[in-house]
């Protein structure tokens, strides 16, 4: 063959189309992912809560819920400024400080109210935390990754609400060893934590434990079926979001 | 040209490599290195995937297991034979190498790796 110019141009064009083509084919060959979803898990867009406050209102009723809550997630018990907690209560004007207009109905202003992470749609957690230990999950879960966490305590100061804890000391010294729950770890010293929706349940198929041990009380589902639980709720029930002004579109209602 | 004081400085020298490299010499001489013996599973034969692979490459699994289930949210394991796994440390592997103390230690503790696995996850045996 001569080497003129022509061939030259004809082969290197041969040989970028074969770059083009290489790496997906490549990428192709015995292809198969190794893992999937658990067929029981259940799914959503954006998870959401709607918690009615006619129902469930009292601290014991709230403590309750926050026990089982600690109890399936090793979260330890700690009084004072030290304290970790993915599950609490506080009083109106604490949750709702934008909506405490004076001479409130009294019933609803001396109602105690439960707290959580919102799991916010646009969470400034997420944005500030410089490592991606806290991230936002395809079904809108705000989740934690621990062991990227670096103890920056940023997302705490980002989150208007509150929801984060940071582990001040070795959390399993505040922990009873003997009533852990051995399906879920514990955290270390020096990482932040807070609640995660259950996640590790509704990846089999079940509901939070609040929900369920709510009876009734809380409801959960997505936000974007139309047919869903809490869009029906969303739908009869006048409800208020906490701290709507921040912008973080929080995804847990409170029927009032 | 003739070496001010040689002979001590050659002597001396020799005295030096041979007390630096005693140890090494006595080790090799007296004490033959043992694979720590681990304790396997009683009731389970086979690992989710080979011993060699399982051997070598446990730790990038778990990293890779870890992405899977926390970030994907993917929380099933297929393995080279097609067997399904859930992807969990505490609530897989830990099932069947039910002792971190006569599994895990055992090779961490002899390559002096201290991996922070169980800084937060719970071990089998459970906490004291």
């Amino acid at each position: 063959m001569k080497n003129n110019r022509r061939t030259f141009i004809k082969l290197a064009g041969i040989a970028a189309a074969g770059l083009a083509v290489a790496p997906k084919a490549m990428a192709s060959s015995g292809g198969h992912s190794p893992v999937k979803v658990n067929p029981e898990a259940v799914h959503a867009k954006q998870w959401a809560m709607v918690i009615d406050t006619t129902k469930v209102h009292t601290e014991e009723a709230i403590a309750e819920l926050s026990k089982v809550c600690h109890a399936i997630h090793n979260v330890p018990s700690i009084e004072g400024k030290r304290e970790v907690k993915w599950l609490w209560s506080d009083e109106y004007g604490h949750t709702f400080p934008e909506q405490e207009n004076p001479h409130l109905a009294e019933e609803v202003h001396h109602r105690t109210y439960m707290l959580l992470c919102n799991h916010c749609e646009n969470p400034p957690c997420v944005r500030v935390c410089p490592t991606k230990a806290t991230y936002k999950r395809p079904d809108g879960i705000v989740a934690m990754d621990y062991h990227r966490c670096i103890g920056c305590r940023y997302c705490m100061a980002g989150c208007p609400y509150g929801s984060r804890s940071f582990n001040w000391g070795e959390p399993r010294k505040n922990l009873d060893l003997s009533k852990l729950n051995p399906e879920f770890p514990t955290r270390m010293r020096g990482v932040v934590e807070k609640c995660n929706f259950c996640v590790e349940r509704l990846a089999v198929g079940k509901m939070p434990a609040c929900v369920e041990a709510s009876k009734g009380a809380i409801v959960f589902g997505d936000l974007y079926d139309p047919d869903s639980e809490v869009r029906k709720v969303l739908r009869e029930k006048f409800t208020i979001r906490r701290k709507p002004s921040a912008g973080t579109e929080p995804c847990v209602y409170y029927v009032i | 040209m003739k070496m001010q004081y040689g002979f001590p400085i050659i002597v001396g020298l020799a005295i030096f490599i041979g007390l630096l490299t005693a140890p090494f010499a006595v080790g090799t001489m007296t004490k033959t290195y043992k694979q720590p013996e681990l304790k396997l599973p009683a009731n389970e034969k086979k690992c989710i995937e080979s011993t060699e692979f399982m051997r070598t490459e446990h730790m990038q699994l778990l990293n890779e297991w870890r992405d899977w289930a926390l970030r994907d949210g993917k929380r099933i394991y297929t393995n080279h034979e097609g067997k399904e796994f859930v992807i969990s440390l505490q609530n897989t592997c830990m099932k069947c190498h039910n002792n971190k103390a006569d599994f895990c230690d055992k090779c961490h503790d002899d390559a002096g790796v201290s991996p922070y696995c169980w800084d937060c996850h719970i071990q089998p045996e459970g906490l004291k």
